[in-house]
């Protein structure tokens, strides 16, 4: 009885076991440390298989001498209380500190010390580590795709305007704060839209479809002045009104002309790529498929049979292909259902695709919400009068897309990380690109590069949207 | 009369409006079908097909119809899809755990493994697999042999196939096995209802599953043996493995990613689903006196199930869905068999888009009905 106490470590000599244990443990990792940075082998002499285990026995045994329960030091007792409870744990702290040492000098040798940087082309990648100048060469293609590089200032200056519109929300006064919903949701998409598609293309093939979008944005507008009395025949009349006078009055075919904006060359669609390119297609995706989700998802909760159907229908059957089908449907079939003379863009395409792809996953998002607000606020809204419309935009979404923040933001981060799928419709973002340039005869064999640059590029946006949509989430955390 | 008006014209509208859209396009279709020359129909598949798929689990070759190709597809997803869900199931549940351990070495550890993979765009982890890691493989002739018998190359993986006699005798004594256990499991739980014994399930499953099939062996005459891949030289310098089984590596690339990627999320719904049950349950539990591997089973994981198999089971039916992407790297899985070589060769767009639009819904549906029983049957009764 006296041997096993012996061995099991207390308070009562504490210092013999805190020291045995503490060297056995640091002989241990400094084994696998030397072994791993400077290929040393401290145990060489041993048969091979226990030269192999010896540190996670010697590991062992030194976390199970150093295990004092109260031991009254504080930094032990906290070693203790995280990484040394049980015997299992033990073990399995000492595989994963081993992992981390093991691995670390191969990841650092082919990330940094063995990498090559310098220089424009392949000879500088000699050494064994990772070949970045790759990456610097084709950087412009991996942000820009085949977008001429000339023009790449014109998609430079979208996105840093954008930026600066987009942040007006952070600057405005109380008095401007209730006009933001209405800049955001109306204002803000279409300047971006006309950037993107006029700047950035710097064609007039979509101007037609602009004045019908200028027309129904300053009717809306407009419309907030009009008496509710006359608003349903306002609404009959003026944006119809607005769109012939917008069309056939104001912007003669010189206008037109004028808004290919004198210089600036026509980049078709099918040349834009790379990163630039994926956050195109998210920022529309995302404009688009949120109104598209919120109607279905009233859709379904209606109470008219009809409507209940054909949402369920759409949402349902949406939610049950691939996202690579719908695409491959936008690609091939799409196309068989218009009139002959009838093309769209096949970036517009896509976009439409995966829109309303994605609004079937927020439908079913936003439909939770709906769900998950007690009874009596639907009965509260209708108690004072208030009609479908007006309960719903001031009492039940507010509260419903509250919520379901965190819901909605992994749709779009999903999204996100759907949109190197485009390159079925034959256009290639980043991910397109990588493939395009392993395939370049004069820069074969840089595969692992490509991915991992990539890789680190998406970590970063997505892991940055998922802790903002944590912290929107804490934001308008609401008790109840 | 008004009041009824008022229900039906919105409804009606609804309708309308879709009936517009769809009679549009079927019109366009229609013209620009006849405009082409192209007739409707499925005729096609019965059709020779005349292509090769490089790897299929049924006999096919260029000789079978176009439905044999599009059964040589869907049986490639759903192989894929369920190696996939089993290593996603195991990884995930092993990872949801280690959130939650107290080690804090093993928390991060496993935080780490949950953000770092689900930041990352599947297909992204896909090509780095096919294209990156896996071409880092040697060549077949350089390979050593894992444990003397599996070859893993930058051909794909060899392991040895089971040659099996008398299979089905083997095959009725596991089926005999379940069973048995089955009535085990619910013997013993209407024993533990009603005289609170426990009986010892899972030493006598596992007692079970090991000893009927090792009799089949001794009284059936059930043999096997197995068939080693054995290099062989073709000319100088290429080299094939013969025999055996042979994984391409599209597949490896494939099932490896597709676990990776969805094990992030069914571990935060195993998370999710402890952490769900209540602290009080716990503790309430360990104070009658069960021991902490009886409230794991009795108390917490029955209930953490129920918040786990909902979420869990959407995970699964995105897998089964992302299994698609195979496509981008030529695994020749339903959406590349049918909906790529075959659309290519016959130019039936409507009708092989809509076929496989269709097997991906009848599939996702079917699983989740299947979960929906599942889930329903395992939920509080109340009473």
């Amino acid at each position: 009885m006296s041997n096993i106490n012996f061995l099991k470590p207390d308070r009562t000599n504490l210092n013999t076991f805190l020291y045995l244990g503490s060297f056995l443990f640091f002989i241990s990792i400094l084994d696998v440390f030397l072994n791993s940075f400077f290929r040393l082998n401290l145990t060489g002499f041993l048969p091979n298989f226990l030269s192999f285990l010896l540190p996670i026995v010697l590991g062992f045994v030194g976390l199970y001498f150093i295990r004092i329960e109260y031991s009254g030091i504080k930094n032990l007792d906290l070693l203790n209380k995280h990484i040394n409870t049980n015997n299992f744990n033990a073990v399995l702290s000492l595989l994963i500190i081993f992992i981390i040492i093991k691995s670390l000098p191969p990841i650092l040798s082919w990330f940094v010390i063995d990498a090559s940087f310098a220089g424009d082309t392949k000879d500088v990648c000699t050494g064994s580590g990772a070949c970045w100048t790759y990456i610097k060469v084709w950087m412009r293609r991996f942000m820009y795709g085949m977008y001429p590089n000339a023009e790449q200032w014109r998609i430079n200056l979208s996105f840093v305007a954008l930026v600066l519109l987009g942040s007006v929300g952070y600057f405005a006064t109380d008095k401007f704060k209730k006009y933001l919903t209405l800049y955001y949701v109306v204002i803000y998409p279409l300047i971006a839209f006309l950037f993107i598609f006029f700047f950035i293309s710097g064609g007039p093939i979509f101007f037609d479809f602009s004045y019908g979008i200028i027309a129904a944005i300053l009717s809306v507008i407009i419309g907030f002045f009009i008496p509710s009395k006359f608003k349903f025949y306002y609404f009959l009349i003026v944006p119809l009104a607005l769109y012939v006078i917008l069309k056939y009055f104001l912007f003669f075919e010189e206008y037109i002309e004028l808004g290919k904006l004198d210089g600036l060359n026509w980049v078709e669609t099918g040349a834009w790529g790379g990163l630039s390119l994926t956050f195109i297609i998210s920022f529309f995706c995302l404009i688009f498929c949120f109104p598209i989700g919120m109607a279905f998802a009233l859709g379904r909760r209606s109470e008219f049979p009809l409507i209940r159907y054909i949402s369920v229908g759409f949402i349902e059957f949406w939610r049950g292909v691939p996202l690579i089908t719908v695409l491959f449907m936008s690609a091939v079939m799409f196309p068989m259902f218009l009139p002959e003379d009838f093309f769209i863009d096949k970036l517009v395409r896509a976009i439409i695709a995966i829109s309303l792809f994605e609004a079937a996953y927020v439908a079913e998002v936003i439909r939770g919400g709906l769900q998950a607000l007690p009874r009596g606020q639907y009965e509260a809204a209708k108690s004072l009068g208030m009609g479908y419309w007006k309960m719903h935009i001031f009492v039940i979404l507010p509260q419903a897309l509250k919520l379901v923040i965190p819901g909605i933001a992994n749709t779009f981060l999903a999204l996100v990380k759907d949109t190197p799928l485009i390159f079925v419709v034959g256009l290639l973002e980043i991910v397109g690109m990588l493939n395009l340039a392993k395939t370049n005869p004069k820069w074969l064999g840089f595969a692992m590069e490509g991915y991992v640059f990539a890789a680190i590029i998406f970590w970063i946006i997505c892991y940055a949207m998922s802790k903002y949509s944590y912290n929107l989430e804490q934001k308008y955390k609401t008790d109840r | 009369m008004n009041f009824k008006l008022k229900d039906i014209v919105p409804q009606l509208i609804t309708v309308f409006a879709v009936v517009l859209v769809f009679g549009f396009f079927t019109y366009n279709a229609q013209i620009n079908m006849e405009n082409r020359g192209i007739d409707f129909g499925y005729g096609f598949l019965s059709q020779e097909s005349s292509f090769d798929v490089q790897f299929s689990l049924i006999e096919y070759d260029g000789s079978h119809s176009y439905f044999r190709a599009y059964l040589v597809g869907l049986l490639n997803t759903i192989l894929v899809s369920v190696i996939g869900i089993i290593i996603a199931t195991i990884l995930g549940v092993i990872v949801g755990i280690a959130r939650l351990s107290p080690n804090y070495l093993i928390n991060k550890f496993a935080a780490f493994y949950v953000e770092f993979f689900r930041n990352i765009p599947l297909l992204l982890q896909i090509f780095f697999w096919y294209f990156a890691a896996l071409r880092a493989l040697p060549l077949p002739q350089d390979a050593e042999a894992m444990f003397g018998v599996f070859f893993l190359t930058i051909k794909g993986l060899y392991v040895p196939a089971f040659i099996w006699q008398n299979f089905n005798i083997f095959l009725y004594s596991v089926i005999a096995a379940i069973i048995a256990i089955i009535v085990i499991r619910a013997h013993a739980k209407k024993v533990q209802e009603n005289q609170g014994k426990q009986i010892p399930v899972f030493l006598i499953s596992i007692g079970l599953i090991f000893i009927l099939p090792l009799l089949s062996f001794l009284i059936g005459g059930v043999r096997l043996s197995f068939e080693v891949p054995v290099l062989k030289q073709l000319a100088t310098t290429s080299f094939i493995y013969e025999g055996g089984v042979s994984l391409p590596p599209e597949l490896i690339a494939l099932t490896l990613s597709l676990s990776l990627y969805t094990a992030t999320f069914i571990a935060e719904c195993v998370r999710a689903g402890i952490q769900g049950v209540g602290k009080g349950q716990k503790e309430a539990a360990a104070s009658i006196g069960l021991t902490p591997n009886q409230v794991l089973k009795l108390v917490i994981m029955p209930q953490a199930l129920r918040i786990i198999i909902p979420p869990t089971t959407n995970q699964y039916l995105n897998l089964t869905k992302n299994s698609s992407l195979a496509a981008a790297i030529a695994y020749p899985d339903l959406v590349l068999v049918f909906a790529g070589t075959a659309l290519m060769q016959t130019g039936k767009a409507i009708e092989i888009v809509s076929i496989t639009m269709f097997t991906y819904l009848t599939l996702s549906i079917s699983i989740s009905i299947l979960m929906n029983w599942y889930n329903k049957k395992i939920a509080i009764q109340e009473k």
